[in-house]
């Protein structure tokens, strides 16, 4: 991978000149590649990671991984049903996968209640849904590479040869 | 009590309470530190863990895990084309500071001389004298922080026995290129001095492929090759280093290794073993972390008016403060004592170091900005 999409996947905020200075290339070069890349799509944006476990009264205090079956339609495939899926807010990701089952459903919600709602109401009605499991997230660990637990203290002694 | 001679005139330093006062102070920000950021990667951490597990918990053999030889042996085959036999010609040590401490004690009569080109880490004089040899300075501030076949002629007379060479440097981030190393070797052989060669950094080195010494035409059996864990794999605390080099003196360092230390901690030479079947991954990560540091920190020490060559490994920028009109040591401690950034005087690694500060940017990059930022502040007011 390209050292700016490196150095950006870590960073998102990182600046351009601070990144221009990492890899020892002209401000301009580097602003070029990332704009091509937000052309392309290969950035499709930029945002925080959030440990919600410390943040109080949020929308998506609960989350589900929910496994979905479906009846692949002909022509199709997977493709239309997942896209009716997915396309409700309340889905945050969604994965075909191999297995017993064929679509991974991530849904979050406000409380256990919003979430069952959901998949009672919405999702286990849609035809082409053959049957739902849903898994109800207890704790996060680690979450897109970044392990969700506050800083450890550094460990070094202050000055060395 | 009395203490030996040698110990007694051992340097005492304006470092160490320079250093006292550094660890004294809370929120500093440190570019004085000598060890790597990163913990050690976890597969490695995993491997120790789980030999504990397995009851590993004896002596080893005194050479050291005859595993971890063997993967030593490999390691150097692979990356260099070098054998060392893992039976003979290879000892694991405590970190390679035993290793030097081994060799010079072994090789050294009284009165033997070392050359040592400085600025230069600071044991190998220490060491050297306690091994009762003579240290010879060889100042490299006019080349570059490079020994030079000029030099090393200079210097050489009918009691050197060895030159201690270290590449990356500590404290310059220094490091050379084949062609440098053929013409240093071509002396070293014509002068019957065997090469101490420290290569700790050599996983760190950024702008070309780093050349082992004993890689070099007929420098094999002329040459005591050192290496360790410590650096590029982060796991300085484990303390693991091994020493290559002829048998016969290989079995003379593990003599007095024998007496003085037994073996090294079995747990840490599972993990070092560990280190080098799975971590390559890991080491080249980290490698190119300190790449990016490296290249933002010599940029921005240029522009502050630091005057920096951009080194080409380890983890170490050498920037002259000569046009601060400060003295390394007094630079040093106002820049602790105004705005809470630690390096370390370029004195503290010989009288040659005058003039310039150690940097070490293995910090986090928000850490070096913050440290940036202090020193901009700094250096304005001394203006």
């Amino acid at each position: 991978m390209d050292e700016i999409l490196e150095i950006l996947e870590k960073d998102g905020r990182a600046s351009v000149e601070d990144i221009a200075k990492m890899i020892h290339k002209k401000p301009d070069a580097v602003k070029k590649a990332i704009k091509q890349y937000e052309k392309e799509g290969a950035i499709l944006k930029y945002k925080a990671v959030i440990n919600k476990d410390l943040i109080k009264d949020t929308e998506s205090e609960v989350r589900a991984l929910i496994e979905v079956n479906i009846v692949p339609q002909k022509d199709l495939g997977f493709e239309k049903i997942a896209q009716r899926i997915y396309s409700f807010p309340e889905v945050t990701s969604c994965y075909l996968i191999s297995g017993t089952y064929d679509l991974l459903v991530v849904v979050e919600g406000k409380n256990l209640h919003t979430v069952s709602n959901f998949v009672a109401e919405k999702l286990s009605c849609l035809e082409n849904v053959r049957g739902t499991a849903t898994h109800f997230l207890l704790k996060k660990y680690k979450e897109d590479g970044v392990i969700l637990k506050q800083k450890s203290e550094n460990k070094r002694i202050a000055i060395s040869y | 009590m009395k203490i030996s001679k040698v110990v007694e005139k051992m340097q005492p330093s304006g470092i160490r309470a320079f250093f006292d006062l550094v660890l004294g102070m809370k929120e500093v920000i440190s570019l004085g530190v000598g060890e790597p950021d990163f913990v050690t990667p976890w597969q490695i951490r995993e491997a120790g863990i789980y030999s504990l597990e397995q009851g590993f918990t004896s002596y080893t053999s005194n050479k050291g895990l005859y595993k971890l030889r063997l993967s030593i042996h490999r390691y150097l085959k692979d990356k260099y084309n070098l054998e060392y036999c893992p039976d003979e010609e290879t000892l694991i040590t405590v970190g390679v500071s035993e290793g030097l401490d081994l060799v010079l004690r072994a090789i050294i009569n009284p009165g033997d001389k070392i050359l040592i080109p400085v600025p230069s880490y600071v044991s190998y004089g220490p060491v050297t004298e306690l091994a009762g040899g003579i240290p010879v300075y060889i100042d490299t501030s006019r080349d570059g922080f490079k020994i030079t076949p000029k030099l090393l002629e200079k210097h050489i007379d009918q009691k050197t026995k060895a030159v201690i060479l270290n590449y990356p440097t500590n404290p310059t981030g220094v490091s050379y290129r084949r062609k440098e190393l053929v013409d240093i070797n071509k002396v070293l052989l014509k002068h019957k001095v065997l090469c101490i060669s420290d290569e700790v950094y050599a996983d760190l080195t950024y702008d070309f492929e780093h050349v082992a010494f004993p890689t070099l035409p007929k420098a094999k059996e002329n040459t005591v090759y050192f290496n360790g864990f410590s650096k590029a794999y982060a796991m300085t605390g484990w303390r693991v280093g091994f020493a290559c080099g002829p048998k016969e003196i290989i079995a003379a360092m593990t003599k007095i290794h024998q007496y003085t230390i037994m073996c090294v901690s079995i747990t840490s030479q599972m993990a070092a073993a560990e280190a080098l079947v799975s971590a390559k991954k890991s080491v080249e990560q980290m490698k190119r972390e300190y790449n990016r540091r490296r290249e933002f920190m010599v940029a921005e020490l240029n522009r502050l008016g630091l005057k920096c060559l951009k080194p080409q490994g380890a983890f170490y920028l050498f920037p002259s403060i000569k046009n601060t009109g400060l003295s390394s040591m007094d630079f040093s401690r106002k820049l602790l004592e105004e705005e809470k950034v630690a390096v370390v005087p370029g004195t503290a690694f010989g009288l040659s170091g005058e003039g310039y500060i150690r940097i070490s940017y293995a910090s986090s990059l928000d850490n070096l900005k913050e440290a940036l930022t202090r020193l901009k502040r700094f250096l304005e007011k001394k203006r």
